[in-house]
């Protein structure tokens, strides 16, 4: 792959002036502020790791969001937008609001009531040490690999547009996001979240509405794109009645249960990098907000994402490619749209803050999965497995040490990462290897007594390797891919919503399955954990515009509108 | 979180008011200085008038979380 980078590296799309690079110094200047700021705030296990559980709903909520945001969103995803239409929204609509608002409502209060550190840690209180051990140690491995992707897409990007060298990017973002976490913990991370959340608004919100200027509004945009592209480029639903009709190669169906009830769920709901920042909320009622107000936002993020995707299909004068094709024929890729229309509208300045908003969403994903990685090992590995009883300030300053450490993984990861030809491809399939099958287990132990804590583990065994077993069968037999996603037209991302789909159901058949051949707890032991024994408190004494299902209420209507607008 | 802690609402607004005063001065002495190669839309001077909007709003956020005034 470093021949590749190379071949990039011939030609950058952008020239900083001094303006440029004074901003994007005085971000780094800042974040490290806010992390030394917040040092003397971390001394316990509580703070360093939960950022003392004192959120607010806002904070955590934008946080939640901004932890997910990272370069995969900003990049990935416009590039998606390019090559696949507007069907890439649904990865922020069907594929994210629904499983929120459940998290919000529904899973929330037993995460919080239950004082947990961390999903494996409610995987330990539901049904023992090996689910949790099971569940931790897939996920510190998924974090250490999303943490690779995240540097290995920033340095690439930074090569591309500003011909930075790959190294130096990797090591001064990374060596940043490791002080400023290393200093402050889950705090400084939430902060430097919310803060880099504003960076990435601010930055990015100019290009879609000089676009909409510039091509003459939404409906003239789809003139355009049916002209350059196809009319088929800027429907939401109407072609996923077959495999053939849209450029994804999806069904609906796909969509719906794949990505919408099963990949999107297990992300929204049991990934402990977007969780972490809920449960650092200051009361149950925040901690239900939190989401909520996520959902709003993630709502909006088509504006600064897929919209620059779907306008440089319209009124950029080259046609970008696919990546082996960009370098083999100097050309430029579709992973270089947001950064082409940056560099089509923003003069100085201004191209200087839309650069430092690419960056920091590369070190908001970056600090989310170092700090989750970071709580997980220390909790769920370390203590629970090889040191049980050591003081407090013994695990934070393993803490510490783990961030950093974390961080030198994560570089090495993005070495290898660079080996793998679609980034985008890859992290699908890992979330359905690991997150699927978790969503199973976590939602059943929540939602029905039944459930043993055999079951537990089981279930999320046979799941994960069915998952990886399904992945290995198409990747020796390409045939099978009539079978595991339903169509020999499927493309890639197809198959990984179906491999999701079949492996969150064989966990949940083996947990039921299972439950019914063991022992269940009795129901003392489920207090705080599953619904029908934990008392969850009412907001009967809280205004309407306080209560947060409410709140979801809304953003479920807005979503239905937005859904039917572009269908 | 604790009363005598900075909001990160300041922090924001520290980093809004200064982007903003960059921004325009870059855009203001572009518009006394027009480039040879000018972006699309250039007439419609983007920089200034985004980094004012980016000043006022981190100006607000600057005053309104102020640490005297949060503590």
């Amino acid at each position: 792959m470093m021949p590749t980078i190379a071949a990039f590296a011939a030609s950058r799309l952008v020239h900083l002036s001094a303006v440029d690079s004074v901003i994007i110094a005085f971000y780094f200047v800042l974040v490290l502020a806010i992390g030394w700021y917040l040092k003397g705030r971390a001394n316990t296990g509580e703070d360093f790791f939960m950022a003392g559980r004192e959120m607010t709903a806002w904070i955590a909520g934008l946080s939640f969001l901004s932890a997910n945001l990272g370069s995969l969103e900003l990049m990935g995803w416009a590039a998606a937008a390019y090559q696949y239409g507007i069907l890439a929204t649904h990865w922020y609509w069907v594929g994210a609001i629904p499983a929120m608002l459940f998290l919000a409502l529904v899973m929330m209060p037993f995460y919080y009531i239950s004082k947990t550190h961390s999903v494996p840690g409610y995987l330990k209180l539901r049904y023992g040490e090996p689910a949790r051990a099971l569940s931790a140690i897939s996920f510190a491995f998924m974090t250490v690999l999303m943490s690779g992707i995240n540097m290995y897409s920033m340095a690439l990007v930074l090569k591309v547009v500003l011909g930075w060298d790959i190294h130096f990017s990797i090591w001064v973002s990374s060596a940043t996001v490791a002080i400023y976490v290393a200093l402050g913990g889950l705090r400084s991370a939430i902060f430097n979240e919310v803060l880099q959340f504003v960076f990435i608004w601010a930055g990015a919100l100019l290009i879609p509405i000089l676009g909409l200027v510039e091509t003459g509004g939404w409906s003239n945009l789809k003139q355009q794109i049916a002209r350059n592209a196809s009319a088929e480029y800027t429907h939401l639903w109407a072609t996923l009645g077959s495999f053939q009709d849209n450029p994804m190669g999806i069904h609906w169906t796909g969509i719906v249960f794949g990505l919408g009830a099963i990949i999107s769920f297990g992300y929204w709901t049991t990934d402990f990098l977007v969780v972490q920042r809920v449960l650092s909320a200051k009361d149950l009622r925040s901690a239900k907000m939190a989401p909520v107000i996520g959902a709003a936002f993630k709502m909006m993020v088509p504006f600064i994402v897929i919209l620059p995707g779907l306008l440089g299909l319209a009124v950029l004068p080259v046609k970008l490619m696919g990546e082996t094709q960009a370098v083999a024929s100097g050309g430029h890729s579709y992973n270089e749209v947001l950064p082409l229309m940056l560099a089509r509208y923003c003069g100085p300045g201004l191209l200087g803050l839309g650069i430092t908003a690419l960056i920091a969403g590369f070190m908001s994903g970056m600090a989310g999965n170092v700090s989750a990685f970071t709580t997980v090992w220390t909790y769920d590995i370390y203590r629970a497995l090889i040191r049980k009883n050591a003081e407090d300030s013994h695990y934070v300053s393993m803490g510490r040490w783990c961030t950093v450490i974390g961080v030198i993984i994560s570089v090495l990861t993005a070495y290898l990462v660079m080996q793998f030809k679609s980034i985008m491809d890859y992290v699908q399939a890992l979330f359905s290897f690991f997150i699927a099958p978790l969503f199973a287990t976590v939602v059943l132990g929540m939602l029905w007594k039944r459930v043993t804590a055999a079951a537990g583990f089981w279930g999320l065994l046979a799941g994960t390797l069915s998952s990886i077993g399904m992945w290995a069968w198409v990747k020796v037999d390409p045939s099978a891919l009539r079978y595991v996603a339903l169509s020999p037209y499927a493309r890639d991302m197809a198959e990984n919503m179906y491999r999701a789909l079949w492996s969150c159901l064989i966990c949940a058949l083996v947990t039921v399955v299972v439950s019914y051949m063991t022992e269940p707890k009795p129901e003392h032991e489920l207090r705080g954990l599953v619904y029908g024994a934990t008392d969850i408190p009412h907001e009967v004494h809280v205004s309407l515009f306080h209560r947060p299902a409410f709140w979801a209420a809304v953003v479920s209507v807005v979503f239905v509108i937005v859904n039917i607008l572009v269908w | 979180m604790r009363d005598s802690e900075i909001s990160i609402w300041f922090f924001i607004g520290i980093s809004l008011l200064v982007n903003g005063i960059l921004i325009t001065g870059a855009g203001v002495w572009q518009v006394i200085h027009p480039p040879e190669n000018p972006v699309v839309l250039f007439n419609l001077h983007a920089n200034v008038w985004w980094g004012a909007l980016l000043f006022v709003l981190g100006l607000g956020a600057c005053i309104h979380f102020a640490p005297k005034r949060n503590a």
